[in-house]
């Protein structure tokens, strides 16, 4: 089993890294074109990563070691997501399961080395994004928490393998009004933890509306590549994650190479679909103020509450 | 009826009347609250449906036609009746900020379910189980009675109590009797019509129904 738990990891790993540069890619097109734009096509963000991995990054003069390990430490994080997360399949490692906390402990050493980068190029603007980000982090953990916990109760474990594997067996606990709520919350913390719209806007470089863009300003070259690659491969992972929930049919659980070769197909289908919905879903709106951005995610935290009282109260 | 449809069903109406209180907290604007008011009175009338199928009780499906027709069609018309374009621009500006409100309400949530579970015990019914969620609704309903400024924002927030201590009613005991719920819900209709001929009239006279500026007389 040990064996099909790696083999699963790496392919989890090569498909991610893969389709992530392609996901925003398919995501910037759609837009463009919806916006009657003609677009860079789906692979520039290929390209984009392939020119900045070949040049060597400017630092900032006086900046510490943090600038340095920051940005490998962004793209860890979020390879780790892609390993652990149940993507291609539902094998879990035996000695590091796939458990919620271990999972949004993962996602918060990749958000604090983001803070770190910013604040280290001592800029106004480094600064103000990474306190945003902060800010709407501190907001975002309790949700993601209470919306996966909410979805761990029906399934007995609060592994995502083991979740994902119990929505495969029982489909009718997917329309429950618990999994509904749970999934709603964790969607709006999802936008809000990969930078977004209604909360930060991805194509804007507005000093006045920008988290994410802000903490990247100042990098350049493989830096720059490294941070990049890293939040698209978090915006995939996640993206996958929500898919599974929603959609569990098509994961490796008996392992097998014609069910690899499946499970990657539907996830990359799955992940490409949401990907198109949630691009058609931003065109129609607008990015909140700053100060809106608490009510929002209390809203969320208030829906995964209720989801977690409601699995308590009802079933 | 099989029992998992039953849980299931129970579980689908009060997860959406727990889940409408909440958002009614969160919307500012009337025309949004009176939207979920009505969505609420669909899903109370379900839910006695529900009960009602279970039971193989007649009585409780009329009953739910009677719901249906005052809380989920009657009463939204009532308070929205007036033309659109104005009620479209009222915003509510509460006292309490809605994060604040919307953190109270799943404080009132967990008091809700703490309170029934002393005082009658969760049995193992799956009426009795749901039941702290009707006394949720009733926290909020006096949560929006106490947060909101304006008369109808106000009213609104007192038709959520009602629906709540509907809900308990049918969620512990089965309901009540036909001819109590049907006077019950003629009251509340009438308290409704009473109240929204006053607000009309006040707003008429003095330009407005926001308590803070009631506090004196106005000749």
């Amino acid at each position: 089993m040990i064996w099909a738990a790696i083999v699963i990891a790496i392919a989890q790993v090569a498909v991610f890294v893969v389709l992530a540069p392609l996901v925003v890619g398919v995501m910037r097109q759609v837009r463009a074109r919806l916006e009657g734009r003609a677009g860079p096509g789906v692979w520039q963000p290929w390209r984009d990563v392939r020119k900045l991995l070949r040049k060597n990054p400017v630092r900032a003069q006086g900046s510490s070691g943090m600038l340095r390990a920051g940005p490998v430490a962004v793209l860890v994080s979020s390879l780790l997501l892609c390993v652990l997360l149940p993507l291609v399949g539902t094998i879990p490692f035996d000695l590091i399961p796939s458990d919620l906390f271990v999972i949004v402990s993962v996602m918060l050493i990749g958000v604090v080395a983001l803070a770190l980068v910013g604040l280290d190029s001592g800029t106004a603007f480094g600064g103000m994004g990474s306190s945003r980000h902060m800010t709407v982090a501190a907001l975002v953990e309790p949700t993601l928490l209470l919306s996966v916990y909410a979805l761990s109760i029906p399934a007995g474990s609060s592994t995502l393998s083991l979740i994902v594997q119990a929505r495969l067996d029982t489909p009718e606990i997917i329309i429950s009004p618990v999994s509904v709520l749970a999934i709603v919350a964790l969607a709006i913390a999802i936008m809000a933890e990969t930078g977004r719209l209604p909360v930060d806007n991805p194509g804007t470089h507005l000093e006045l509306t920008m988290l994410h863009e802000a903490m990247l300003i100042e990098a350049s070259g493989r830096d720059l590549a490294w941070l990049e690659l890293g939040s698209w491969l978090k915006l995939a992972a996640l993206l996958g994650l929500v898919a599974n929930l929603v959609v569990p049919w098509g994961v490796v659980t008996d392992f097998g190479a014609f069910a690899l070769l499946l499970g990657t197909v539907t996830i990359a289908a799955k992940v490409l679909v949401l990907a198109v919905l949630l691009t058609v879903g931003e065109v129609f709106l607008a990015k909140v103020r700053l100060f809106q951005v608490p009510e929002l995610l209390a809203g969320s935290f208030a829906l995964a509450f209720l989801a977690v009282t409601a699995s308590y109260l009802v079933a | 009826m099989t029992d998992t449809l039953y849980t299931q069903l129970v579980g689908l109406c009060t997860g959406t009347l727990l889940l409408t209180s909440a958002l009614m907290v969160w919307r500012h604007s009337l025309l949004a609250s009176i939207r979920l008011l009505s969505a609420q009175g669909v899903a109370l009338a379900a839910l006695v449906a529900v009960i009602g199928a279970q039971e193989n009780e007649a009585e409780l499906i009329l009953v739910s036609l009677l719901i249906l027709a005052t809380k989920g069609v009657a009463l939204p018309w009532v308070l929205a009746h007036q033309t659109k374009a104005t009620i479209r621009t009222i915003e509510e500006s509460p006292r309490l900020n809605p994060t604040a409100a919307l953190l109270t309400v799943t404080l009132l949530t967990i008091l809700a379910y703490v309170v029934v579970s002393r005082l009658i015990g969760l049995g193992t019914s799956v009426g009795s189980h749901a039941a702290p969620i009707g006394l949720a609704m009733i926290l909020t309903g006096f949560l929006l009675l106490i947060t909101r400024r304006r008369a109808r924002s106000q009213l609104i927030g007192f038709l959520l109590l009602d629906n709540g201590i509907a809900t308990v009613a049918f969620l512990t005991s089965g309901g009540v009797p036909l001819l109590l719920e049907l006077g019950v819900s003629l009251d509340v209709l009438l308290v409704v019509l009473i109240l929204h001929v006053f607000t009309g009239r006040m707003r008429h006279k003095f330009g407005g129904t926001d308590v803070d500026q009631l506090r004196e007389l106005h000749d």
